[in-house]
């Protein structure tokens, strides 16, 4: 349920732009923010206060990679697979935090904590590999240090 | 005037402030470099044609990749706009893999970004203007909030800006991740809240852009340096350079050199000096193999092209472009093979899909690009990637996403065929006629 906070937050970007259209991604990142994905019925909520059919809604939600459409963890890591961080070796890092959490990518762990998804580069490349937990940026991981940094997170 | 000070912003219009500070600059500090005075001199003493004249006159291009020139841009805009708004976009959706050079500036100097955005706005009389910022900037998003609200308190953003009857609004849009967005038609349907495919042009942005009003889209780093230009003079952005391209650029290297980085480079410095003086050279142990001169999407060159200016013409020369400006190092422990698939799976990942020849096509080089790395390539296999980057070239799609997807592999195999040779595995029946994906026209001598 999109709640009043949302609602307002929704409406008064409207300022912003000379169509509602414009708002649709706004909206769904915000309520994604709390709610960690977006359903249809959320779907169909912000349809009703921005007046937009839910099936440009939708066509929206499913072109961008952030607005996730499954239930997510509650932390989100992304893993920077660009082309620095491979040549720096980001798949031995995203293969440990996979063994670590058990999970591949792509995947939720089963305590709902943890979801690792890939990401193009961060614009982090002289301090690669890098990655991303929720709004966190983390440079030169190593092994290690993902490890520690994922055993840090409650 | 602090000599100090001077003396960098000659030569660094873009860093010069921040030279010796690892923090970024607020509004006092800004102004006490002379910040804003720009604005405030252009507002007072130049009206909007000759704001134009001068960008034009400096020869400053684009530093988001196409290198078009600014000036040439703008002048493009309607004077007379019936439409009654004229808007101004920001392209901060940094994403070329290897790139860092946005966020950079947007942390360490936003205002001088918002300086940029103003003037430009006043240049082509634009009423509002959008960052349309990457999502996961969240610290460049953070700073350029608490700027937009200095500015404000100051006067230089909202009505009637310093009592001269100029008005304009800067919001800030972020993206929720799409490589796309990048491209200046996409990023305008995406901010439309339209799916962001590239629209096909004409119209051109300056004649319908957002919301059908003429719309001028400029990268990050070419509006900052937009106040410089103003402040200092044509003349003297043209001196800073070495050679034919006007003013710096900044200019990096990452992967497996000494002190990955960027610096702000006068155009016409080598590769090699940004590698060996800036860089500190390779890493111990390694060796340089190739390297990008701008992000993934441009050519890789050899190390024997090390000695090249780093400028638009130069790189095009070669067969490769400057891109973004910032490169990267291929050390020679890297398959390049391996690399490629890499950067073509990203590639893919992230075509729009609206054409056929790179929707298809560059799913059916990755599935090649795998079959050599794990040598199971077939005979006739490079000749197809080969076919598919003639079918991605320049003017056969219908954005410049799927040339720059193709140009590091169209050169990959120029120049290190080999490597591609050793995934053939000879004992593979030679599969004839039989393709997967988009049916190309000219395999008949496979
Ligand atoms: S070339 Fe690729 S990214 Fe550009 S419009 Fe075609 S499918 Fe989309
Ligand atoms: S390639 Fe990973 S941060 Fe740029």
């Amino acid at each position: 349920m999109i709640n009043d906070k949302e609602k307002k937050f929704i409406l008064k970007e409207l300022n912003k732009y000379e169509n509602s259209d414009a708002v649709i991604v706004e909206s769904l990142k915000f309520v994604q923010k709390r709610l960690g994905w977006i359903s249809l019925d959320t779907m169909s909520e912000i349809s009703k206060i921005i007046s937009v059919p839910v099936s440009k809604i939708e066509s929206i939600a499913t072109f961008y990679n952030q607005i996730f459409r499954k239930p997510v963890g509650k932390n989100i890591i992304k893993y920077c697979d660009g082309v620095v961080c491979y040549i720096n070796g980001y798949k031995k890092i995203k293969n440990a935090i996979s063994k670590h959490l058990n999970i591949n990518t792509g995947c939720t762990t089963k305590d709902n904590k943890f979801t690792l998804i890939p990401i193009c580069c961060l614009g982090n490349c002289d301090n690669s590999p890098t990655i991303m937990i929720n709004e966190n940026l983390f440079s030169n991981i190593t092994v290690k240090s993902a490890i520690n940094i994922l055993e840090s997170i409650k | 005037m602090n000599n100090y000070f001077y003396k960098y912003e000659e030569t660094h219009p873009l860093t010069w402030r921040i030279k010796k500070f690892k923090k970024t600059i607020f509004i006092d500090e800004y102004e006490n470099k002379r910040g804003y005075l720009a604005l405030k001199f252009a507002l007072k003493n130049l009206s909007p044609d000759e704001v134009v004249s001068i960008i034009k006159k400096s020869k400053l291009k684009g530093r988001g990749g196409g290198g078009f020139l600014t000036g040439e841009k703008w002048s493009l805009i309607p004077k007379k706009n019936y439409f009654g708004k004229t808007y101004l976009l920001c392209n901060a959706d940094e994403m070329e893999p290897g790139t860092y050079k946005d966020r950079f500036l947007m942390e360490k100097i936003p205002h001088l970004l918002l300086e940029g955005i103003l003037l430009s706005a006043y240049a082509i009389q634009a009423s509002c203007s959008y960052i349309f910022l990457r999502e996961e900037y969240f610290l460049s998003k953070f700073l350029l909030e608490k700027s937009i609200l200095e500015a404000k308190e100051k006067r230089y953003i909202g009505k009637n800006i310093l009592n001269s009857g100029f008005n304009i609004e800067i919001f800030i849009h972020t993206g929720a991740g799409r490589y796309i967005c990048g491209e200046e038609t996409a990023l305008i349907n995406s901010l439309e809240g339209k799916r962001p495919n590239p629209r096909s042009k004409p119209p051109f942005p300056s004649q319908s852009g957002l919301w059908n009003k003429p719309t001028c889209v400029n990268n990050v780093e070419t509006l900052s340096n937009v106040p410089a230009i103003i402040l200092n003079g044509y003349k003297w952005y043209k001196n800073i350079s070495k050679n034919n391209d006007t003013g710096t650029k900044l200019m990096g290297f990452s992967g497996k050199v000494k002190k990955p980085g960027l610096w702000e480079l006068p155009f016409g410095t080598t590769s090699r000096e940004i590698l060996e003086d800036y860089a500190g050279g390779m890493k111990d142990g390694y060796n340089l193999k190739a390297w990008f001169p701008g992000g993934a999407g441009t050519g890789i060159l050899t190390k024997h092209y090390l000695d090249i200016s780093m400028d638009f013409n130069s790189l095009n020369l070669v067969g490769s472009r400057l891109g973004t400006g910032i490169c990267i190092a291929v050390d020679n422990k890297i398959n390049i093979v391996s690399l490629l698939l890499n950067i073509e799976i990203f590639f893919s990942r992230e075509s729009c899909g609206w054409c056929t020849p790179c929707r298809e096509g560059l799913p059916w080089s990755v599935k090649i690009l795998k079959d050599l790395k794990n040598k199971k390539g077939r005979i006739g296999d490079i000749e197809i990637l080969e076919e598919i980057c003639k079918n991605l070239s320049i003017g056969k799609t219908f954005c410049a996403f799927a040339p720059g997807a193709i140009s590091p592999l169209y050169n990959a195999i120029k120049y290190f065929r080999k490597e591609f040779e050793n995934g053939i595995d000879f004992n593979l029946p030679i599969i004839k006629n039989k393709v997967f994906g988009i049916q190309s026209n000219n395999l008949n001598n496979i």
